[in-house]
């Protein structure tokens, strides 16, 4: 597990770990893209444009959990000064990027057949935008600044201010009116989505999680 | 535990963190009339002076048995359970929109019980279920 903390030793860890994973996760998403758009049953109001939810649930989870832990690298990387921390941190953004930008492209989707608009400026959306250009910051901020210790730290400071904007979105919901629904899966109660639906939701969330952490290595 | 430079460097962060946090919120709770998507027809009720040449959304959900439609014209009841407006619009109305369901609607207030949309959009809520699974719990519960 010490092994962890050399951002040298991680590297030749991962090549063989990456082959696992790859099979892994093709395997799990192939079996969940089979149970959501097969074997699991339409919805009673939506019909099947609720299949659109597979992909934007799991997305939306992975774009908030991927920068919260950027965050937190970033966190550690200011005050500990330990050089895992920022690479961690880098090698998050670029899948954290994609899967905010998928979360909104199906969400966009999935919101002309049901609320009957593409787009509206409530406060989910909004604020799953700026979490997008928070993302977009971060990135560039890596991309344009070529001084390694000075990227380091801007781009620490970026993503720590925009991990406030997490619980924004989390709790943008039930905080305020939105267009947007409430969470059906919550810690404090049972969930609102009958299990014939959670199943294949939660297959392609784990599938969608293997395909994070193996971007994850690559990028590492 | 840890040296002074690492505490120091600590302690700002979480200084900076608390200080934007609190800002953030300052500025979310008097922004608040602008955050939320739509009112309620208890909200508009209750406020003093309301502006009938801007444009607001109501939301709230479509009482049972109120819609009226004429071609396209269409007439129903924004109901919070506890304050009802009326709502008249003229155009097509998403798939999703019916009785009992949530709804939001843009336009202007007539009056305070009285609302002309220009924008119907339907709101659904965190509910999903197989068409099978609501005909059981319909049956159940008559």
């Amino acid at each position: 597990m010490l092994k962890l903390l050399f951002p040298n030793k991680i590297l030749s860890l991962s090549n063989k770990l990456i082959n696992i994973l790859i099979l892994l996760m093709v395997f799990i998403i192939i079996l969940g893209l089979i149970n959501a758009l097969y074997i699991s049953p339409a919805d009673y109001i939506q019909g099947d444009s609720v299949r659109i939810m597979y992909i934007h649930v799991p997305a939306s989870l992975i774009s908030l959990g991927c920068f919260a832990l950027i965050g937190i690298s970033s966190f550690f990387s200011l005050i500990f000064k330990i050089k895992i921390f920022p690479i961690m941190a880098k090698s998050l953004a670029p899948v954290g990027f994609v899967f905010t930008l998928i979360s909104i492209v199906t969400g966009s989707l999935w919101g002309k057949p049901t609320w009957g608009i593409w787009w509206v400026w409530d406060a989910r959306l909004t604020s799953m935008l700026i979490l997008l250009f928070f993302y977009i910051t971060y990135l560039f901020v890596w991309k344009i600044i070529n001084d390694y210790e000075k990227a380091k730290k801007i781009s620490s400071i970026i993503a720590i201010i925009g991990s406030l904007n997490l619980p924004i979105i989390k709790y943008s919901v039930d905080w305020w009116a939105t267009l947007h629904q409430p969470s059906s899966i919550t810690l404090t109660s049972a969930p609102t989505i009958h299990y014939s639906m959670l199943v294949p939701l939660i297959i392609m969330l784990i599938g969608m999680i293997l395909f994070t952490l193996v971007i994850f290595f690559n990028e590492i | 535990m840890f040296g002074k430079k690492v505490k120091s460097r600590m302690g700002f962060l979480v200084l900076i963190l608390i200080s934007i946090s609190v800002g953030l919120f300052i500025i979310l709770k008097t922004l608040e009339d602008n955050v939320v998507y739509f009112f309620s027809p208890t909200e508009i009720n209750n406020e003093e002076n309301i502006s009938k040449n801007k444009t607001i959304r109501i939301g709230g959900l479509v009482k049972e048995n109120s819609i009226i439609k004429k071609n396209n014209f269409i007439q129903f009841v924004i109901t919070d359970l506890k304050n009802e407006m009326i709502v008249t619009y003229n155009g097509l109305v998403p798939n999703l929109f019916s009785e009992g369901k949530g709804v939001v609607a843009e336009g202007k207030l007539k009056d305070k019980n009285f609302f002309i949309a220009d924008k119907i959009l339907a709101k659904h809520d965190e509910n999903y279920m197989p068409p099978e699974v609501i005909k059981a719990l319909e049956k159940n519960k008559n």
